[in-house]
């Protein structure tokens, strides 16, 4: 069974080339079901692959299915083949599942949109070429999905066109990533020169063969494109402006999938990545940085969009400390544990803003526990499992991490607690501003003149955006499990084992450790949820808790808008006017007006000139051929 | 050099075109204007899709295996002057003709010249001229198409052009024209000195290999023949009647020009260069290898300063076709291979962008990116295919474009490392401004006069399909086309490597070791 791996990204393709051809007709809802069908049956593969791996011995559960050869030139041997082994298949089935919930919960959300097939359209090409990414056998393959999934979110995240901010959002999000790609390309083509493929097993196999310094390089290049996708220092900012795009989307692509592929790169290459310390130092280092100052600008955001942005910023950076520590199963588990309570979160702010016409200021909630219960409770769990309250997942999989870190890299591991209490801090800021406190909400469904009969109340949302967040929360609680030693022979995620090796740092660890390791994460969640909450149950105001360097995000955006944006537009436009009109076409007419005044007498006939010459030569060449065709014939 | 077949395939391709250009252009005024007009648009048609037919042909007969010139025409024609007509097609060539097959009769369909007498018969013998530059394997014959074509340009450009259309036309014709003079020196001076050393007097491009030519003889006759390429494609920095031609011809023109013409310069470089003067090619490769960096840069830079949407295009032509001679003075495998798809790429997307570009023309009158918006609410399919092509420009893997890009920067990285890193900065810079473009016509709310633009009929969507169908199956499955490539340029780039005693690098051919295959 596990042999039509492949069909899991062909069902969305499917449903792609649908929805383009037939998408108008279908229409609302059937494009979305149509578009969440196909999701639900790549899920059901995933499950069935997953069941046939784990029915193998554990050094047998890893395969390659060549499907097609795609670019044999000389030396150069690429194929569309997948790799299935317990990495991609994690990664398989945890994208599958969470996408077919979040394609469900769109059915409501995206109803009465005017492009609502096209958004089916998009997602469903989006989930294929995130399958094409975790499943690619080689490099080069994984580029495709790579690229694939960037311009889904070039599209998606430009949704709503007819706004301006949208459709730069989508553009920066692109260039963004482009920019990053850069290192991906220029990364297999030394791994091409060093070895000769371009081939997971292929490379691994001739990690010997690579000199130090290369080694350092491709690796740092692969997080310098690792650092676009995943949004980690200094190319950030594009995830921020993303949630221009509609809530699912942000969900989906911006917290639970996409973003994540950097991280998911890393860890595939770790056969590679654990023979170059240099190379985990700056991982480490970029994550846990990264992790730490995105937490701080989370802390004075006002859109709650925008919080849950930098908070996936910061959780990403997280995933990076682990892989640059070697921990890999670590990242992974919090990686899926993520996906579980940000999707339930963003689901949850969507339902919100769903809720309340399209709002998504902070400051203009509140007290909405009354008012959405169901969306209140769900969100309670993504909330406690993110701030790291056990026994909810977000506390075992941080703790994994930060374990690991105290073993490795000390420093790291202070920042690394720093950043969990600013998390458990301005999660509770959030929950705090939209749950507690008085209706503030009041005065803009007011000013939206929420007519039709309606008392101008926040509505709950539809069963099928109900259903998502639901298991998302139950998943959000129940997601430590898949660390728990079930049996002394298997843990769920201990079957990464045989694609990571024995490089993990915390089995150094002695048990005592371990627990007060424990106990202080712990602690530091608490306390952040302690402090944040009084403060912004009270008061919705606290302009010295919000810092414009903070708002601004330590002003980056101006920043880099006047060392790269404006000089290059600068240079662009000397280049157009100055360079190519005056300099180059310069001389260019220059020697035509010389020769012109050498030729004075030309310049009698100089308007027929060149038709008559042009004439003579058609005329010379048409008796030439006509000549040579009878003389080819004789 | 064997004669494959009875029938000379090459030689009807080429005069196919060149005797429905005579016919048409003799279609009698007398018989009324209508009636004319419909004899005119049926015989163009009908030509140009016999050519389409007869390349495909060709194609479909063209078996993958070793990479020498097949289906030969050689009929010696003036003995005393050593020039024959010889015809013949490989690897290099094939797709770039079927590229220009397919073109022709989808230019005709896309504009509204298609019924228009001299039109017609200007594009038919600008085909004749482009299959058979394609073709001509005697370097007089194949300077005799490659001047033919200028002619028919010029007075497309005059007579159905816009903007400063005479100014671009001159502009072209003589530039154009300036370069040929250095090549047809070349050409001369290549046989002379052949003469000298053999005492037969011939053009035949298989026969003046074996020239013995010194390294400084080798660079001056380099530098002649590439003058006129490097105008014709246009290289940097030879590029500035490029903009204006393409901005200032009517649509045909710009897709013929951009599409077709301008793989004659590279196309130029890679067949007689490389065969007739590889000393020059290995010790000046870093020049030109700088020069094609320069072009994807700079044409990438000036692009995003760009307004005018032909103009835009124009520029990213000069971007993408540094990657031509970049992957051909790479002088690998990969490098050259690339070079090739990439050429015969070019074409299906710019013309393409071209062909969409004129029908936005065609709605709302201006070429200006900064005076259009919000056209992809009236016109989904149009912004659709617009974006498809786009994608393909930028590279996006799965579409064509990137295919050409990648191998021509793997094949390069590993002979000449620090200019393929260099260039790779390249491909940021095309999603620049071609999203830049996108944005600023396609995205925000449209305005009344927009709103009202009507999306493409089934007759457009139609006629731009093929080049949909064929930009998606060469970026899923490029094998086919590949494996008919690789082949001729292998047998290229060993023939320059025997010339000048240089090793390719071992990963490209697949004979290191350390390829573990």
């Amino acid at each position: 069974m596990i042999h039509v791996a492949y069909v899991m990204f062909l069902l969305p393709l499917a449903g792609f080339a649908v929805l383009a051809l037939f998408g108008r007709r279908l229409g609302d809802p059937w494009a979305g079901w149509v578009a969440t069908a196909t999701i639900t049956g790549s899920f059901v593969l995933a499950c069935i692959t997953m069941a046939g791996l784990l029915g193998r011995p554990a050094a047998g559960r890893s395969f390659t299915q060549v499907l097609f050869t795609w670019l044999p030139v000389g030396g150069l041997h690429v194929n569309v083949a997948l790799l299935v082994d317990p990495l991609s298949m994690t990664m398989a089935l945890f994208v599958t599942g969470v996408s077919a919930l979040i394609h469900l919960y769109s059915i409501g959300y995206m109803k009465g949109d005017e492009d609502y097939p096209k958004f089916f359209l998009y997602l469903n090409l989006f989930v294929a070429s995130m399958l094409i990414l975790v499943l690619g056998d080689n490099l080069l393959f994984t580029f495709v999905g790579w690229e694939g999934v960037g311009v889904c979110s070039y599209w998606l995240v430009a949704f709503w066109f007819g706004r301006d901010t949208a459709a730069s959002a989508g553009k920066k999000a692109f260039l963004y990533n482009r920019l990053a790609d850069v290192g991906f390309l220029i990364a297999m083509f030394l791994v091409f020169d060093k070895t000769g493929t371009l081939d997971y097993s292929g490379i691994f196999a001739h990690v010997s063969a690579i000199d130090p310094a290369a080694r350092t390089a491709i690796c740092l290049l692969l997080f310098a494109a690792a650092a676009g996708k995943s949004a980690q220092i200094p190319l950030f900012p594009w995830l921020a402006d993303a949630m221009e795009g509609p809530t699912p989307v942000s969900a989906l692509i911006h917290a639970a999938t996409m973003v994540t592929a950097g991280v998911y790169l890393m860890c595939r290459m770790n056969p590679l990545l654990a023979t170059s310390h240099p190379a985990q130092w700056v991982v480490a280092g970029v994550g846990a940085a990264t992790a730490f100052v995105a937490a701080t600008i989370g802390c004075a955001q006002q859109d709650i969009k925008k919080v849950l942005a930098y908070s996936t910023v910061s959780q990403l950076g997280y995933m990076f400390l682990a892989v640059g520590t070697g921990a890999y199963e670590a990242a992974i588990f919090l990686m899926v544990a993520h996906a579980f309570f940000k999707a339930e979160l963003f689901l949850g702010a969507g339902s919100v803003i769903h809720g309340l016409d399209d709002e998504q200021d902070l400051k203009r909630m509140g007290n909405l526990r009354k008012w959405m219960p169901l969306t209140f409770a769900t969100f309670i769990f993504g909330w406690l499992a993110i701030a790291g309250i056990p026994p909810l997942a977000g506390f075992w999989a941080k703790g994994d991490i930060l374990d690991n870190a105290w073993a490795r890299f000390p420093v790291l591991w202070g920042l690394g607690l720093l950043t969990a209490a600013l998390t458990a801090y301005y999660m509770t800021r959030l929950s705090a501003l939209a749950f507690w406190g008085d209706d503030r909400w009041r005065a803009v469904l007011a000013k939206h003149g929420h007519g039709q009969g309606d008392t101008g109340r926040p509505h709950e949302a539809p069963w099928v955006m109900a259903v998502p967040l639901v298991v998302l929360a139950v998943l959000a609680f129940f997601g430590g499990a898949l660390l728990l030693p079930w049996h002394p022979s298997w843990t769920p995620l201990g079957w990464l084992a045989p694609v990571f090796g024995a490089r993990l740092y915390d089995a150094h660890l002695s048990g005592a450790t371990e627990w007060v390791l424990g106990v202080v994460d712990a602690v530091v969640a608490l306390t952040g949820v302690g402090v944040a909450f009084p403060l912004w149950r009270s008061r919705p105001d606290r302009p010295a808790l919000e810092p414009r360097v903070l708002q601004r995000s330590y002003f980056l955006d101006d920043l880099y808008d006047a060392v790269v944006g404006r000089p290059g537009q600068a240079l662009a436009d000397f280049s157009a006017t100055v360079v190519d009109n005056r300099i180059i076409d310069g001389a260019v007419n220059g020697v035509g007006r010389l020769a012109r005044q050498v030729g004075s007498g030309v310049r009698k006939v100089q308007t027929g000139f060149v038709r008559q010459y042009a004439l003579g030569i058609v005329l010379g060449a048409v008796v030439l051929l006509v000549f040579m065709a009878t003389r080819a014939w004789a | 050099m064997t004669h494959d077949t009875a029938f000379p395939f090459l030689t009807v391709l080429v005069l196919l075109p060149a005797v429905a250009a005579v016919v048409v252009a003799a279609v009698p005024a007398r018989l009324g204007a209508s009636v004319q007009r419909r004899v005119v648009e049926a015989v163009g048609l009908g030509a140009t899709l016999a050519t389409l037919a007869l390349a495909i042909t060709i194609t479909v007969r063209y078996q993958a295996g070793n990479g020498g010139f097949r289906l030969i025409s050689d009929h010696m024609w003036a003995p005393q002057l050593g020039i024959s007509w010889y015809l013949g097609v490989d690897g290099i060539s094939l797709f770039l003709i079927l590229m220009a097959a397919l073109l022709f009769p989808l230019v005709l369909l896309a504009g509204d010249l298609r019924d228009n007498r001299s039109a017609v018969a200007w594009l038919l013998l600008l085909e004749a001229g482009c299959l058979g530059s394609f073709v001509a394997l005697d370097l007089v014959l194949f300077f005799l198409f490659f001047e033919v074509t200028l002619v028919p340009v010029y007075f497309l450009m005059t007579g159905w052009g816009s903007g400063r259309r005479n100014y671009s036309a001159v502009k072209f014709f003589l530039y154009t024209f300036l370069g040929s003079a250095f090549l047809l020196v070349g050409i001369v001076a290549v046989a002379f000195v052949h003469e000298h050393q053999t005492g037969t007097l011939t053009f035949d491009l298989v026969a003046l290999e074996s020239t013995r030519l010194g390294t400084a003889s080798q660079i001056l006759l380099f530098l002649a023949f590439t003058a006129a390429f490097a105008v014709k494609a246009p290289v940097f920095p030879f590029h500035t009647w490029s903009p204006d031609a393409y901005a200032d011809a009517p649509t045909s023109g710009s897709v013929v020009l951009a599409a077709v013409m301008a793989k004659m310069g590279t196309y130029g470089i890679i067949r007689f260069d490389l065969s007739l003067f590889p000393r020059a090619v290995v010790d000046l490769a870093p020049l030109l290898l700088s020069l094609g960096v320069a072009g994807i840069l700079y044409g990438g830079i000036v692009a995003c300063a760009t307004r005018d949407l032909k103009r835009l295009v124009a520029y990213s032509s000069l971007s993408h076709l540094g990657f031509v001679v970049l992957g051909t003075f790479a002088l690998t495998t990969q490098g050259l291979t690339g070079g090739v798809v990439q050429m015969v790429n070019h074409g299906l997307i710019i013309a393409v962008l071209f062909i969409v570009i004129g029908w936005i023309y065609e709605r709302r009158g201006t070429w200006n990116a900064s005076a259009l918006r919000g056209l992809q609410r009236p016109a989904p399919i149009l912004a659709g295919i617009f974006t498809l092509a786009m994608m393909a420009a930028v590279g996006l893997p799965g579409l064509n474009g990137f295919v050409g890009e990648f191998l021509v920067l793997i094949g390069t990285f590993v002979s000449h490392r620090w200019w393929a890193v260099v260039a790779t900065a390249g491909v940021v810079l095309a999603a620049l401004y071609l999203l830049w473009a996108y944005q600023q016509v396609f995205r925000h709310e449209p305005d009344p006069e927009t709103a009202a633009v009507k999306d493409l009929s089934w007759r457009e969507v139609a006629v731009v399909a093929p080049l949909v169908l064929v930009i998606i199956f060469l970026g899923v499955y490029p094998k086919p086309v590949l494996d008919r490539i690789t082949p001729s340029v292998q047998r290229l780039v060993q023939q320059v490597d025997r010339a000048t005693g240089t090793q390719a690098p071992a990963v490209s051919t697949g004979t290191t070791s350390a390829a573990g295959r």
